[in-house]
């Protein structure tokens, strides 16, 4: 998170609604460890990484549905994830982020 | 940042200034159970002996488990799930929280203020190193002819490493590239005498052998040069000094990872073939 924290006092001055998103755990290979994060606001603007481009898009996706809603939950990720999404990490590995809105 | 947004995000805005300060810092996040969300900050400082504690993971007694928990990941630098039970039970799965640990930067001391130093200030904050340069000639160590370093320090290694060495663990990294004896041994010597993870030293086979006859009569045991990665870097057949940079890192991230590579420290024969 330490590497989006210019972009999301930026946003936060702006008065921008933020929802961030962190690698939890991983299953197998995967391209980033668990603390790897980026963050979405209300336009859509993006900062950060979770892997190495594969789920960032579907990522956004869930991310702005957040900051509609408020909720926050557990995504998973995987190459055998048939479940929710089309997208997986062509490294084969499976990986759980966190997201939620940044309102702590 | 409005102070309303401070008020509204207290903790992550107290995460941002001790992130921004260097100061260790760990937030812990229930991600299933109970208080989905809830958060709890654990920051440890030199200058206090009680840690600082910020939020609330929704049980107090959660809170004291994880609390403890937390300080011993951030020594370690580790992220990642622990699970508990809703009161910080051992052996329940209730709960599982989120643990991040925000250390502060890597080091890297680079003694030498040649042109090799500068490509490897370069590599080492691209990496994310707080880098200090150090070299005992003025003319040489100053803040013009390396910009990106966090400190251009004019002094003799030994008298630097006196007063930085205790701070320096097994992340951080120590580069002597002056090749010259009086200001190469001292600076060996005394990184010798730190915990310091990475020593590498720079010079051509001739310059090592040379240098390990003057370290021994200087009273340094086998172990103890068994410590330097002499010559520094890895066998990557590299010339410039931005090459030379990227086997210096190369090495000192597989010693991290444990991975066997083709040290100049373990090969033979000459360093650079025409």
């Amino acid at each position: 998170m330490k590497e989006l924290l210019n972009d999301l006092d930026r946003w936060q001055r702006q008065g921008k609604a933020i929802a961030v998103a962190r690698v939890v755990d991983l299953d197998g290979s995967g391209p980033r460890l668990p603390g790897a994060a980026m963050a979405v606001n209300e336009d859509g603007e993006v900062a950060g990484s979770v892997s190495g481009g594969c789920v960032e898009g579907a990522v956004v996706t869930e991310a702005l549905e957040i900051i509609e809603t408020g909720d926050r939950r557990t995504v998973t990720f995987g190459y055998s994830d048939d479940e929710a999404f089309a997208v997986g990490l062509t490294c084969g590995g499976t990986i759980h982020l966190f997201i939620e809105p940044l309102d702590w | 940042m409005t102070a309303d947004s401070e008020i509204a995000t207290p903790l992550f805005a107290r995460l941002r200034d001790l992130i921004g300060a260097e100061t260790p810092v760990a937030l812990a996040t229930v991600i299933e159970g109970p208080h989905l969300g809830a958060k709890l900050l654990v920051s440890t400082s030199i200058s206090s002996t009680d840690p600082e504690t910020l939020g609330s993971l929704g049980d107090v007694d959660l809170d004291r488990v994880v609390g403890r928990d937390m300080l011993g990941e951030l020594a370690a630098g580790r992220t990642g799930i622990r699970r508990y039970g809703p009161q910080g039970q051992a052996r329940s799965d209730e709960v599982s929280v989120f643990i991040e640990s925000f250390a502060p930067p890597p080091q890297m001391l680079i003694f030498g203020a040649v042109d090799f130093t500068a490509a490897l200030t370069n590599v080492a904050k691209f990496l994310g190193y707080r880098v200090t340069v150090c070299d005992a000639r003025p003319m040489f160590a100053t803040k013009k002819r390396f910009p990106r370093a966090d400190v251009v320090a004019v002094d003799w290694p030994n008298r630097l490493l006196e007063e930085v060495g205790d701070q320096l663990g097994e992340r951080d990294a120590v580069a002597v590239l002056t090749h010259d004896a009086k200001f190469d041994i001292p600076a060996i010597t005394s990184a010798l005498a730190t915990n310091v993870g990475y020593i590498g030293v720079m010079g051509s086979r001739r310059t090592h052998d040379d240098r390990t006859k003057r370290l021994i009569d200087a009273g340094l045991t086998n172990d103890e040069l068994a410590r330097l990665r002499s010559p520094i870097g890895i066998d990557l057949g590299g010339r410039t000094p931005e090459e030379t940079a990227i086997s210096i890192v190369a090495e000192i991230i597989a010693l991290r990872t444990g991975r066997d590579v083709p040290a100049l420290t373990n090969t033979h024969g000459a360093i650079h073939r025409t």
